[in-house]
């Protein structure tokens, strides 16, 4: 039998590699496929929260929202990544440090 | 083992690993495409948990519109001839010890909480459910959801747009 507890741990388990990508990557796509990752993770918790919860559906509309800030906060990072690659001729992160004093 | 574990960890392998491969590889490429994989492993479990609309909204969205997006970011910011499109790695080791505790303490929390599980929501056909409560209960965060949308795109147009051209 399946339960609640599975899911938690494939959220778990995605949810770290996704802190591990953000931690280690230092290419700016590769920190916001991190980013992906761990929105992701959170959602199967809302949706798995839903499932075995009190039987409302108000985790799956929590999830719709989690994916359209996820559509939006991945296009503004995108543009800022291709406005540092025209400034500075790179996409990595520790070379971006115009506002460092 | 019922079909629902068969296919239970099926999708949270294909789920898992590829996120992984998503983590390791040494070529953006390699994984940019791993991501998609794991987008489809997610909309499967969303499909075992009863959740049809947000499993089509999520192939939609994730794999048609982010993936997409995501693949631009890396083939503007590279060469094209350059075939080395690797992404550095720092602190390695630091970042797999932090990894890992982070994996022991939410599997331990995940295992020894006592969740209020309710009854359960058996799985039935919820889009209709769904349009209902966001033109409903929740139409106030529904529009604000498509404002934000709005000046996110307007945001990231005007960012990368060129200022001699403006």
């Amino acid at each position: 039998m399946i339960g609640l507890s599975h899911y938690l741990i494939v959220s778990a388990a995605l949810f770290s590699l996704g802190m591990l990508g953000i931690l280690t990557r230092r290419n700016a796509v590769n920190v916001l496929m991190g980013v992906e990752l761990v929105l992701n993770s959170g959602n199967l918790n809302l949706v798995a929260f839903s499932r075995f919860g009190t039987g409302n559906l108000q985790g799956q509309l929590f999830a719709v929202f989690v994916i359209v800030i996820a559509a939006a906060e991945v296009a503004v990072a995108l543009a800022i990544v291709l406005t540092l690659y025209r400034l500075r001729r790179t996409s990595n992160l520790d070379e971006a440090d115009i506002l460092r004093g | 083992m019922s079909a629902e574990a068969v296919v239970f960890y099926l999708f949270g392998a294909i789920t898992v690993l590829s996120a992984a491969v998503v983590v390791l590889a040494r070529s953006l490429i390699y994984s940019a495409f791993a991501l998609l994989f794991t987008f489809f492993g997610v909309a499967g479990l969303y499909v075992l948990l009863g959740a049809d609309f947000l499993a089509a909204t999520q192939l939609l969205i994730y794999v048609g519109g982010i993936l997409v997006l995501l693949l631009f970011g890396v083939m503007l910011t590279h060469k094209l001839y350059d075939l080395d499109l690797r992404s550095e790695v720092t602190q390695f080791g630091a970042g797999i010890i932090m990894a890992a505790g982070l994996f022991a303490i939410l599997t331990a929390t995940a295992l020894r909480t006592q969740w209020a599980t309710g009854p359960g929501r058996p799985p039935s056909v919820t889009t209709a459910e769904v349009g209902r409560l966001f033109m409903g209960q929740y139409l106030l965060p529904f529009e604000a959801a498509s404002i934000l949308l709005l000046v996110a795109l307007m945001g990231a147009a005007m960012i990368v747009r060129r200022k001699n051209t403006a």
